[in-house]
């Protein structure tokens, strides 16, 4: 009875007519080039010498020996060109993209890195490029909104709603239904409606297997864990996979709660929500009880979202993956921790699972390992994060 | 025959749609019983919905002014209860899939039609997910309503062939809202459709004047018109029923 691109119960195409064609499109695009040697050798020399992959798994020392447990590594996504593991899918799909003939690309941002990424490689191909973000998002992240400007991409502020991610998927939605022939949305989660979370989750994939491959070169072994940061889930998916028949393997994500997972001012999905259907894919929502989806609140932009992919909804339910909550006081001390530990300043998003890694990590043995994704760098948050702290940058 | 055949029964069908509790639940009930006295066939009731992604900011912005006036689908409900002894115009409601699933689709369909409405129209179920509301459809006898878009192409036909009341025709890309004109051949889509079966077909998305209305009466059984009338709605809050009245008669002289 359930349609394709399923995830257990979670998944399918809950969107517009009008968008199926696109939709089925797309899938059929992915199914011939996903495979395709041409396509992978073009998508690998961009990871390799335009993003700057693979990135680095570093051994946090200092952290391993200040938390006195498992042996911590950090993945570096933070040092891929535009700051993000965002850039991985974004090449994948703008690759994807040109191939169908498409000339325009549009996204929605939350932190604004899925939209600067967007941006960059939309620059490099020399093709039109529209980014939709809340305006409340256009605020907490000015630089970003300014540097997708410089790159020649055109942002659109989105009042609708609360004027944060979830409005900004919704206004790409409907910017895609009205101009469908030229142009290809570029999704940035592992979310919306099939095949949009096998296609995300296949172009982060790469964190996954760099992880396993690089820390066999390092340990000979696997790691006893892996923690990211979980707001659509795409780094955490991309951490995860290539681990997930590694039933040895922990896999930990970690959701924003905001001001706590026992307020309204939350966006941790698995925590606080129930199951649902909204942008494209039946998921975990936080939503009220008669299904209006709930005005979520997160200090990280980039988590700041009431849903969750729906192969994370499923980890979950078959009790595979753990998904645990951060509040924004626990990540804003991660950000600080991690920049004076290791002179790494994480994304606020990453700094979520830094957060957990620094309560697990004294609870695992010393010859455990622990593997954290550092799914972007913070310079984009020093503003914020000094006004969470009573400091204002600008004044 | 069912409740909605009988709508496209005294010739274009004119069908207009309102957002439930805009501006409030007391004037959605005499915005029906008006309607009706001004000769519209068929009504759409939209039940309001956070995030309603098929929608231009005029209906978007009337499903917050319903929702931060507290309006709940048991509320709604409870108002087309009532409204049903006194009218007896077909009534679809048009909401958002997650409004129906969090309900439980089973509870919401089969109070569907205890409270007397006789189909439902979900914008973002398209025919590959439609089962898991169907199934509930055709079991209480609410029908399920299929819309086809201008990108629809060779889906019409397998659409159409397991359509129910009659299918929606979107007469133009992008979301719901008033436009200058429409330059889809909504004719073609129109000959698509009976083809495969032969079922009533309603236009909407962008229509506003009589002119139009006429225009796409010509070439379908009926015509709906959404954001033209919450404009109103908006316009004159507590006091457009008279104007919405004037406006539906003025649109169903139009059509006929």
């Amino acid at each position: 009875m359930n349609s394709k691109g399923r995830f257990g119960i979670h998944g399918g195409q809950y969107i517009p007519e009008t968008l199926m064609n696109a939709m089925l499109e797309l899938e059929t695009a992915y199914r011939k080039y996903k495979d395709d040697p041409d396509f992978n050798r073009e998508l690998t020399e961009l990871l390799n010498e335009y993003a700057g992959r693979p990135s680095r798994l570093y051994y946090a020392q200092r952290m391993t020996r200040d938390l006195g447990g498992a042996k911590i590594y950090l993945k570096r996504e933070d040092l891929n060109h535009t700051g993000a593991h965002k850039i991985n899918n974004v090449l994948g799909q703008i690759l994807l993209a040109k191939r169908m003939g498409k000339t325009r690309v549009i996204a929605e941002t939350g932190a604004g890195q899925h939209g600067v990424a967007t941006a960059t490689a939309a620059a490099m191909m020399g093709m039109e490029c529209e980014i939709f973000m809340g305006r409340e998002d256009c605020q907490r992240q000015a630089l970003n909104v300014y540097r997708m400007r410089l790159l020649g991409a055109k942002v659109h502020p989105v009042d609708a709603g609360t004027a944060t991610l979830k409005d900004a998927v919704s206004e790409t939605f409907r910017e895609w239904t009205s101009r469908i022939e030229d142009t290809h949305y570029l999704l940035g989660s592992v979310m919306g409606p099939a095949p949009f979370p096998e296609i995300v989750r296949d172009f982060q994939a790469v964190i996954s297997r760099e992880i396993r491959d690089q820390l066999q070169a390092k340990e000979g072994r696997l790691p006893d864990a892996v923690v990211a940061c979980v707001g659509g889930g795409s780094n955490a998916i991309g951490a995860f996979y290539h681990f997930i028949p590694e039933n040895g393997v922990r896999l930990i994500g970690c959701e924003a709660a905001g001001r706590g997972i026992d307020t309204l001012d939350t966006a941790a999905t698995i925590n606080t929500g129930r199951l649902g259907i909204f942008h494209g894919m039946k998921s975990y929502f936080c939503q009220d009880e008669y299904g209006q989806i709930a005005p979520v609140y997160s200090i990280s932009a980039g988590l700041d979202y009431p849903g969750i992919g729906p192969e994370h909804a499923y980890l979950h339910d078959i009790g595979r993956a753990e998904y645990v909550a951060v509040t924004d006081d626990e990540a804003v001390r991660a950000f600080e921790y991690l920049s004076r530990m290791e002179g790494i300043i994480p994304a606020i998003e990453s700094a979520h699972a830094v957060a957990h890694a620094m309560r697990l990590a004294p609870e695992m043995s010393k010859d455990q390992i622990l593997v954290v994704n550092i799914s972007g760098r913070g310079d984009k948050d020093c503003a914020a994060i000094a006004r969470y702290r009573g400091e204002d940058l600008y004044e | 025959m069912s409740e909605l055949a009988k709508a496209f029964d005294h010739g274009k069908a004119f069908i207009p749609f309102l957002t439930c509790g805009d501006p409030s639940l007391e004037t959605t009930e005499r915005l029906v019983i008006a309607m009706e006295r001004a000769g519209a066939d068929l009504i759409e009731l939209g039940i309001p919905f956070s995030d309603p992604t098929a929608e231009g900011p005029v209906i978007q912005a009337a499903n917050i002014r319903a929702l931060s006036g507290h309006v709940t689908t048991d509320k709604i409900f409870a108002m087309v209860r009532s409204l049903r002894q006194k009218v007896k115009i077909p009534l679809v409601f048009m909401t958002y899939a997650n409004v129906v699933f969090s309900y439980g689709s089973e509870r919401f369909i089969s109070t569907c039609r205890d409270i007397g409405v006789d189909g439902l129209i979900l914008p973002d179920i398209p025919f590959e997910e439609k089962q898991e509301f169907d199934g509930f459809c055709r079991q209480y006898e609410v029908e399920l309503i299929s819309m086809i878009a201008p990108t629809s192409k060779e889906r019409i036909s397998r659409i159409a062939a397991e359509a129910s009341g009659f299918v929606y025709c979107v007469s133009s890309l992008g979301v719901t809202g008033t436009r200058a004109s429409i330059t889809t051949d909504v004719a073609a889509m129109v000959e698509l459709v009976k083809k495969a079966k032969e079922i009533p077909c309603a236009v909407g998305f962008g229509i506003s004047t009589p002119e139009q209305a006429a225009r796409m009466a010509r070439c379908a059984d009926g015509v709906i018109v959404g954001s033209a009338i919450v404009k109103l709605c908006a316009q004159y809050g507590e006091g457009c029923v008279p104007h919405v009245e004037k406006y539906v008669a003025d649109m169903k002289k139009a059509i006929r």
